[in-house]
């Protein structure tokens, strides 16, 4: 891959590691280069935030024919900024019987799972915090520790709404997390390998779900369905459910605590796209088609970074207009759809795709 | 099979009612500057522009002689469900029979007790009243939400019967 032309990160990268190695011990350097990692990540995080639910809400409302936010500043483009001033500047109510302890955890937790996640993605070539073996299984692994935040957050507010919630929660993930894992799980027989730089490298010559054609079709609908519930969104935001449930699980946090959990929400949204990005859609790979050599080469110029939020922003539009078209499950019918729909097709599809791969019938 | 048939038509079915709830939003979003049907109020109050059924405050309508289609009946008065309408009628005697006859004096409306129901405007017999289409209402002293609907001198069309 070092002679395709994509624009690499990785002598800025380099060049900043070595700055810091020349001025530094080694472990100083590496403790500032972490600091530096972290304080980009925190910053990308808020803004990433801070447009993805102004976007929500501009969707949600030309989804049901209204306008959306409009007063503050032009088109309302300022008005997550304000709210989340405003919920800066909110009062931390702690009920009187709550878990103190595991009431202000639960925040952390939540949110640091989600941060996990983003440190294995890859956001272009060279621009990628931690490129390990096993990629693929880490983020599944580690946004599925989400979920601990939102049962302990339930519980220790001690309020039925939010018991209930969690508990919802807790029966969602357990369930969906097979799915999702599943179906990512045939894409990675396709490629070969669990570390995301590989899957991406086996997309240069087509994106899996070209490549794959049926089995991974039926992977990326699933991944999709799964992907929406993993992130407790609608139609499966049961843990919320605002009709039944007032807030579900964050009914009792105010203030930054609450806006943590957004944070989280809108930051595993994020990590479901960009896995689904890199690993259906060839990550930050640009649109190739077979051998146009002028078309691919007009592709080319458009840089990695912009073909990888691209790509991300499209599975973001299509999981909202999920949420903003179809009604809320019943917990029976969540668990009846992963069980008795989602499980047996995937495992079915695993083995389809594995004889797919042993006798080579894909591209 | 019969069960398999039916769990696998199933999943069909699931995906086609899903897809068409998709095409419907999706119609609205892709065509959302045509579509969107919220107006932001302060901004367009100039061309503000109420539709048909929107029920504003009770107005009498007069023409340019003055003249309203009011007899002064009460039936108004009468379907209020909340004593806002008020009639203030008086007898006179009317000069071709000579006997006496009810009319109008004062059609009193109290807009603070109003909740814009519409009944008195279906009981009305002759239209002498509707809902108007301003969407202003406020007023600065509770005093100004009691009209007299009847303009002053204004009398009875001629061609409206009781």
């Amino acid at each position: 891959m070092e002679e395709s032309g994509y624009f690499d990160f990785s002598p800025i990268v380099n060049n900043i590691h070595e700055s810091l190695a020349a001025s530094f011990s080694p472990g100083w350097a590496m403790a500032i280069a972490w600091a530096l990692i972290g304080i980009t990540l925190i910053l990308f995080a808020a803004l990433s935030v801070i447009i993805l639910v102004y976007v929500e809400r501009k969707v949600a409302a030309f989804f049901q024919v209204r306008l959306g936010p409009m007063r503050v500043g032009p088109w309302g483009l300022l008005q997550t900024v304000a709210d989340f001033i405003k919920l800066l500047m909110k009062e931390h109510i702690t009920s009187r019987n709550a878990d103190k302890f595991l009431f202000n955890l639960a925040p952390f937790i939540i949110v640091t799972a989600a941060f996990l996640g983003l440190g294995a993605i890859p956001f272009a070539l060279g621009l990628h915090i931690f490129d390990i073996n096993i990629g693929l299984f880490y983020i599944t692994a580690v946004s599925s520790v989400g979920v601990l935040g939102i049962l302990l957050g339930g519980w220790a507010g001690n309020n039925k709404y939010s018991l209930i919630g969690a508990l919802r929660s807790g029966a969602q993930i357990v369930s969906y997390e097979l799915s999702i894992t599943l179906s990512l799980l045939a894409v990675v027989v396709l490629a070969g390998s669990l570390q995301l730089s590989e899957i991406i490298a086996s997309q240069e010559n087509g994106w899996w779900i070209f490549k794959g054609h049926i089995s991974a079709w039926i992977a990326f609908v699933i991944f999709m369905i799964a992907g929406t519930a993993e992130t407790n969104r609608g139609p499966f935001d049961l843990a919320e459910a605002e009709s039944e449930l007032t807030a579900g699980f964050h009914t009792e946090y105010s203030g930054i605590k609450f806006a943590m959990f957004f944070l989280a929400e809108y930051l595993s949204l994020f990590i479901i796209a960009s896995v689904g990005a890199t690993v259906f859609f060839g990550g930050w790979l640009p649109f190739h088609i077979g051998t146009w050599q002028a078309f691919n080469h007009i592709m080319d110029y458009i840089p990695p970074i912009v073909w990888f939020f691209g790509k991300v922003a499209g599975i973001i539009g299509i999981i909202m207009w999920f949420k903003w078209t179809f009604p809320r499950l019943r917990i029976d019918q969540l668990l009846i759809l992963e069980w008795k729909y989602l499980l047996p097709i995937n495992l079915f599809n695993l083995i389809l795709v594995s004889f797919i791969a042993l006798m080579g019938w894909y591209f | 099979m019969k069960a398999v048939a039916k769990y696998f038509s199933g999943i069909a079915h699931g995906l086609k009612t899903l897809l068409t709830g998709m095409k419907v939003t999706g119609y609205y979003f892709s065509h959302a500057r045509k579509e969107i049907i919220t107006q932001q109020y302060p901004e367009n109050r100039e061309e503000l522009q109420m539709f048909e059924r929107f029920r504003g405050i009770v107005e009498m309508p007069h023409d340019e002689n003055n003249e309203h289609a009011c007899t002064g009946c009460s039936a108004c008065e009468v379907a209020c469900p909340n004593g806002s309408i008020e009639i203030l009628w008086q007898r006179v005697v009317d000069p071709e029979t000579g006997k006496k006859k009810k009319i109008i004096d004062k059609h009193v409306y109290h807009y603070a007790m109003c909740t814009l129901c519409n009944l008195c405007i279906i009981a009305c017999p002759t239209d002498a009243i509707v809902m108007g289409k301003t969407f202003e209402h406020a007023v600065y002293d509770r005093k100004q939400l009691t009209q007299i609907l009847n303009k002053p001198g204004s009398k009875v069309r001629a061609d409206v019967k009781d």
